[in-house]
């Protein structure tokens, strides 16, 4: 089966006449956050309410991807008045539905010209929280799988990939590698069959960007990867998910039957000799999987370990053949900028970064929850602005990026725009967007030592120093944290650190040494505290009282 | 003679995997819808587990031997992979999260409170077999952090003293029935 430009462009006009049809539109976060605050409950007891006063003919309740605010929920957004409310009870459903087209409801009202919301740039987030994820027609209304048509009705797979590096765009998983390079690398191996990766693992515990994107719009990241396998020259794409995350599981693999129905996965796709399939597969809760070869040894059901590159997967990858591997967010741009063009989205964010950037706020912080800003706005600004500044009155310290693999950015920083190039120079790294706020209360010898331990125990025990190094490193910072260590166990450390730095196999251990080595630099007093005077700064570590190391 | 006869029992005992059960026939359509590929290991595995709540060294053979994988790869995999376990877990789990989010929230406290309350650290059962307490990285709620999993619902903003009497209520609400 498959489906022409006019079909296309009439599933579109039905769903938007469908929508016209509807007086209010009620839209009800169904994204994992909502979710576990009852959202579910929530949008039966609206439904209910609207079906008791016969108005399903002209009031709709849907269920969306994430509205973004994570902390305020469960959020509700009604249109077309624009009115978004916040901590909505399941015995709030009554009475909005009675204020429909009246006074919006004080009480629990949101101001949607907040700088949360106000400050934002969304192109990888545009439909979250706008369409029912579980319908294929929504995402179609709002110019869905069009980009696909374009490319491969009018382009050719060279022009695709000459749009993309004239966007700029960079690859979101972490080392922020040119797309547009890494397609043409791969358009160029000669085998007769490659793949396509998407790398959904989101490994860097305390993010959720790739999570909400699957789980709010899945529609657009297969179209991203239809459209790499086009110009790349691939047929079978794998998705490669972690386990923790059912739901975003289920709502991609309805959206592969949706659109296999509809026959934009499949063969002959839009009349071409273009085909493309796209399976899932599950990760099973090891961080090292996100790295691609690891990635790539568990799709073929085997230990998840890395191995040397060169060879990239871009020559020898899946089953030995040529393969694609990009992120979530990576492939979610994708669409856009065939849309809109490479210059269009050249034409955000900084001279080296370009378009946006998504971030999972967190932490100590008021106003957690997901944001898309264009790359290089100022840190300062996304975590007072946006964020709102810190809970309670607290005092800023410093703010993680790039997880177990970055590094702690202090005060004096925070006037630098986010971009790739900022970030390393800070000691961090730009990461794949988790973003955790900490103030005085965390202390940073113990943040070291949590992520230590993350990178300890999430070892894959390959290589030796990341086995061994990750270990020792972790012991001397429990010495400091519990006031046993004496002054050259910090000279210790930083050779350590060093070693490992350079002589691990793959990017987990490379990186491993990071947090301790700018928390090292930024705040050595907090680390010569707990060494000299036996106290903890922060009053967060239980150190053993003096006597017993004297 | 007893020999063949165990023998016997013992083939028998793995043929209700072909048939009846439920649990087993939910592993074996895994098993072909993937073409009984070894590459569909992992897939596999989480079918079982899925199923029967933990992979025991019976399932690993099974699974071993409708995949045509050693054993041996089989167990590396199972024990490789942290989201496997191969330890039945108790009537209910709580799952903590440990993810940046949530320690920087204060899941530390509520993992030392539950070790407090009822004697059990990450990865262990209460020895009534009631409760297991396991820890997660990040379960995606960090906007709402801390978070932890009761029984499969995700539950956010907490602390240890919510998490505390929450696990109490399931142990004293099966002692009385
Ligand atoms: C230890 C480790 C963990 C990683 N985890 C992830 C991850 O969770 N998600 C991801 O997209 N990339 C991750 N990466 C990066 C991938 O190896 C790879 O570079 C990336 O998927 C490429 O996609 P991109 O070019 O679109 O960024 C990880 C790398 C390392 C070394
Ligand atoms: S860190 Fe706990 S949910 Fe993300």
């Amino acid at each position: 089966m498959t489906l022409s430009l006019e079909e296309l462009q009439q599933i579109a006009r039905i769903e938007k006449d469908r929508r016209e049809g509807f007086q209010h539109r009620i839209k009800i976060c169904v994204a994992a956050g909502c979710l576990s605050c009852q959202s579910a409950t929530l949008k039966e007891a609206m439904e209910k309410e609207v079906s008791r006063r016969g108005m399903e003919n002209w009031v709709d309740v849907k269920g969306v991807g994430c509205l973004g605010l994570c902390t305020a929920g469960p959020l509700v957004f009604v249109e077309p008045d624009g009115i978004l409310y916040q901590g909505v009870k399941v015995s709030d459903a009554g009475p909005i539905i009675e204020s429909l087209g009246a006074e919006p409801i004080d009480a629990l009202h949101c101001s949607t010209d907040l700088p949360f919301f106000a400050r934002q740039h969304k192109v990888v987030l545009e439909n979250c929280g706008r369409i029912d994820p579980e319908r294929i027609e929504d995402y179609i209304a709002e110019g869905g799988y069009y980009a696909l048509y374009q490319a491969l009705r009018n382009m050719t797979p060279r022009e695709v990939i000459q749009e993309i590096t004239r966007g700029g765009l960079r690859g979101r998983g972490g080392a922020g590698y040119p797309t547009g390079l890494k397609w043409t690398t791969v358009a160029k191996a000669v085998n007769a069959t490659k793949y396509v990766i998407c790398n959904a693992d989101e490994g860097d515990p305390g993010a959720f960007m790739d999570r909400s994107v699957l789980e709010s719009d899945p529609h657009r990241v297969l179209e991203g990867m239809a459209i790499a396998a086009y110009a790349v020259g691939a047929a079978q794409g794998f998705i490669y998910v972690r386990a923790e995350y059912p739901l975003a599981v289920k709502r991609l693999r309805t959206a592969i039957a949706h659109a296999e129905r509809l026959g934009v996965l499949g063969n002959g796709i839009f009349n071409t000799r273009f085909r493309f399939d796209v399976r899932v597969r599950l990760g099973a809760g090891a961080f090292v999987c996100g790295e691609e070869t690891a990635l790539m040894a568990s799709i073929e059901g085997r230990l998840g370990k890395p191995r040397p590159r060169p060879p990239y997967p871009a020559e020898y990858g899946l089953w030995g053949c040529p393969t694609l591997i990009n992120n979530v967010e990576t492939f979610a741009n994708v669409a856009p900028i065939i849309r809109n063009g490479g210059a269009w989205f050249a034409g955000i964010g900084t001279e080296t970064s370009k378009g946006t950037k998504v971030f999972a706020l967190a932490g100590r912080v008021n106003h957690t929850g997901l944001i898309e800003v264009p790359m290089g706005t100022m840190l300062r600004d996304i975590v007072f602005e946006i964020g709102g500044g810190i809970p309670r009155g607290g005092r800023f310290k410093a703010v993680q990026t790039g997880g177990p693999s970055g590094g702690c950015i202090p005060e004096q920083y925070l006037d630098m725009p986010v971009d790739y190039e900022s970030l390393a120079e800070a000691g961090s790294i730009m990461g794949s967007g988790g973003m955790i706020i900490m103030d005085e209360s965390s202390c940073m010898v113990d943040v070291a030592k949590f992520f230590m331990e993350f990178c300890m125990s999430e070892s894959c025990g390959k290589c030796v120093p990341c086995r061994v190094g990750t270990t020792q490193l972790y012991h001397l910072l429990c010495k400091i944290t519990s006031g046993a260590a004496q002054p050259s166990d910090l000279d210790k450390i930083e050779e350590l650190c060093d070693l490992v730095k350079n002589t691990a196999l793959c990017g987990l251990g490379q990186t491993a040494p990071n947090p301790v080595m700018s928390t090292l630099h930024y705040f050595r007093d907090e680390y010569t505290a707990h060494i000299e005077d036996k106290v903890c700064p922060a009053k967060a570590c239980k150190m053993q009282p003096a006597k017993e190391v004297v | 003679m007893t020999q063949t006869a165990a023998d016997a029992s013992q083939s028998v005992q793995t043929n209700p995997k072909q048939s009846q059960d439920r649990r087993w026939r939910s592993v074996n359509r895994t098993i072909r819808l993937n073409g009984n590929q070894p590459d569909a290991l992992i897939e596999t595995l989480h079918a079982v587990q899925e199923s029967f709540g933990y992979i025991d060294l019976d399932a690993m053979q099974y699974v071993a031997r409708e995949l045509t994988v050693p054993l041996s790869r089989v167990y590396a995999v199972a024990t490789f992979y942290h989201y496997f376990t191969l330890k039945p877990p108790g009537d209910h789990t709580c799952v903590v999260c440990m993810g940046t989010a949530c320690y920087i929230g204060g899941s530390t406290a509520i993992l030392d409170s539950i070790h407090e309350g009822f004697g059990i650290s990450p990865g262990e059962t209460t020895p009534d077999g009631k409760v297991s307490l396991l820890t997660a990285r990040c379960l995606g709620s960090c906007g709402l952090a801390p978070a932890a999993v009761f029984d499969g619902e995700v539950a956010g903003k907490l602390d240890a003293a919510t998490v505390v009497e929450k696990i109490a209520r399931w142990a004293d609400h099966d002692s009385e029935s």
